[in-house]
């Protein structure tokens, strides 16, 4: 009996979204009396998961997995939680861990409930708290298969150290067939990701066209943000479709979310809801977002965000 | 090539969402039930093979009687013919039970379904369906083409996108990119009289064991007032970011 939690890395490096996971298994695994297995992916420096809880990594070290393969990752995954005995297993809300997981839940004949947003509030029956109606609502899930398979909402539980260390052992599970092969990857270096950041900007049509767009990615340069858009501006094609935040775009989860120009329609509220401080600017008092926001700027963007990317220029310089 | 669309029937994205019974069922009342988005941008792009490549479109929803609407509207797009699994939608797992063998049972090449519902966003379907079968699986899905039995679809990834190839039998989780927004058909008269005609089969259920259940529901906590910040005052919103939200 333990508790397995996948270890997302990026080039190697573990993510942030790896550590959270660590952190949110250790405190099920406290609650449940037993230890924390963590399974990494050709990822470096993983002896320093301990400090977020984990007592032993296993590492996989193939270059057949160089890229990633959902079929053959989940079956590295499950092979891992056999070996473990896990009764419960851990997964971030990446794009990677949410295709994987259906199949790891085949796999290891595992309920699997997504979005999950607290440690489970009761371990028998085994109910865990999830997002459901694009973050309008909290659904209490109980979970009554013998292995359970969870899937943590970015940024909902937090890191937490807890100054452990972890024994690091290799890992060599056999390797599935693909089904799917990758022939291009095409990706913004060095941008930060709807997914992984601490704070996003996002822009609206009260920015008035697509070569206005230099305000909010200044702005979120100095803030080291994602930047994000509205449904309207990704359908007039301003913005590519990844950035479109709301309900039938991605959800965001973020410390802190600045909508410029954005009048809040309801199903762009729903997608960032999950945000813990929400600012808008917008010149329109009455607009919807006031009522959704926790500071509000009622100006023009064109004059309001220039101002406030060189204050925060300054701020941060003398913050840093 | 013999396309399954999977439709989820879910409440309308303007919906107000309430629930009842000591918030442990979601209150239909006054909810407008449309086809899921996810699964209308897969539909849509399902027509396209039916025109350009002759592809048969069939739809399915597990579900009861009060989907036949949905479904009726998926015919009165255009897809040729109509399942309903007659059962309750209990979980992701058991859903995709069901339709596993509603795809093994047809001869299914591609199955597209969406990347995830608006109302339960349990994102399993799809993969599970995958995993029951044996297909391949592409995941938030925003292109596709099929040569023969190869595939070549794009995946979106966090801050990118990719391109794999990948051959039939294959399930996609489609979203909005599969097709544009504008590309979406709403039904015209002579699709919603010629829908009344294409044949929509109740099949029963093979009895699949949910894995999951979503015992109570909760609503966020209501929020407090925004704090209005003059726009002469950019400092003052700095300092309660840093000071107060402790976000900067």
């Amino acid at each position: 009996m333990s508790v397995l939690v996948y270890t997302e890395s990026e080039n190697g490096k573990l993510k942030k979204a790896a550590l959270e996971c660590v952190s949110y298994a250790k405190a099920i695994a406290d609650e449940m009396g037993t230890s924390v297995t963590a399974v990494a992916i050709n990822a470096n420096d993983t002896d320093a998961l301990g400090n977020y809880g984990a007592s032993k990594v296993l590492n996989v070290n193939n270059d057949v997995l160089n890229t990633f393969n959902a079929k053959q990752y989940a079956s590295v995954i499950e092979q891992a939680a056999k070996q473990e005995g896990a009764t419960v297993a851990v997964l971030s809300s990446s794009a990677d861990s949410k295709y994987l997981a259906p199949l790891l839940a085949v796999g290891l004949e595992a309920g699997y409930v997504s979005n999950v947003v607290e440690k489970p509030s009761s371990l028998s029956p085994f109910t865990v708290k999830r997002t459901a109606f694009t973050n309008k609502a909290f659904a209490n899930t109980e979970i009554s298969t013998d292995v359970k398979l969870i899937g943590l909402s970015n940024n909902s539980f937090g890191v937490v150290e807890s100054g452990g260390s972890a024994s690091v052992e290799d890992f060599s599970p056999s390797i599935a067939d693909s089904g799917v092969s990758v022939e291009s990857v095409d990706k913004a270096v060095g941008k930060v990701t709807i997914a992984d950041a601490e704070v996003v900007v996002s822009g609206g049509r009260g920015l008035k066209g697509p070569e206005n767009w230099g305000l909010v990615e200044n702005l979120a340069e100095v803030l080291g943000a994602a930047t994000a858009c509205s449904k309207p501006v990704s359908d007039l094609g301003w913005r590519s479709h990844s950035e479109h935040v709301g309900q039938t775009g991605k959800p965001v989860a973020t410390n802190l979310y600045i909508a410029i120009g954005i009048s809040g329609a309801i199903q762009h509220l729903a997608g960032i809801s999950a945000s813990k401080v929400k600012v808008v600017i917008n010149t329109d008092p009455e607009a919807p977002f006031f009522k959704a926001a926790d500071y509000g700027i009622v100006g023009d963007a064109f004059e309001v965000v220039p101002v406030l990317t060189e204050k925060l220029k300054a701020f941060k310089a003398q913050n840093a | 090539m013999k396309i399954l669309v999977c439709i989820s029937h879910v409440p309308d994205t303007t919906s107000k969402i309430n629930f009842t019974d000591g918030d442990t069922q979601f209150d239909t009342n006054g909810v407008q039930y449309v086809i899921n988005p996810n699964d209308e941008f897969g539909l849509t792009r399902a027509m396209w093979f039916k025109e350009k490549q002759g592809a048969s479109v069939d739809v399915v929803n597990v579900g009861g009687p009060e989907t036949e609407p949905t479904l009726r509207k998926a015919l009165a797009i255009g897809a040729d013919s109509a399942i309903r699994v007659n059962t309750e939608a209990k979980d992701g797992f058991a859903v995709a039970k069901e339709l596993s063998k509603v795809v093994t049972d047809g001869g299914y090449d591609l199955v597209i379904a969406g990347r995830e519902s608006i109302d339960y966003n349990g994102g399993m379907v799809p993969g599970m369906l995958s995993g029951l079968t044996g297909a391949n699986f592409v995941a938030n899905c925003i292109g596709l083409e099929v040569d023969g039995t190869n595939a070549k679809a794009v995946r979106e990834i966090d801050g990118g996108k990719e391109t794999v190839n990948t051959s039939l039998p294959l399930v996609i989780g489609g979203q909005k990119g599969l097709v544009e927004e504008s590309d979406l058909r709403i039904p015209n008269m002579r699709g919603i009289m010629m829908a009344r005609k294409k044949p929509l089969n109740v099949v029963e259920p093979v009895g699949a064991n949910s894995e999951t259940s979503a015992n109570s529901f909760e609503k966020p906590a209501p929020k407090g007032a925004v704090k209005l910040v003059d726009a002469d005052n950019i400092d003052e919103l700095i300092n309660l970011l840093h000071n107060e939200a402790k976000v900067i």
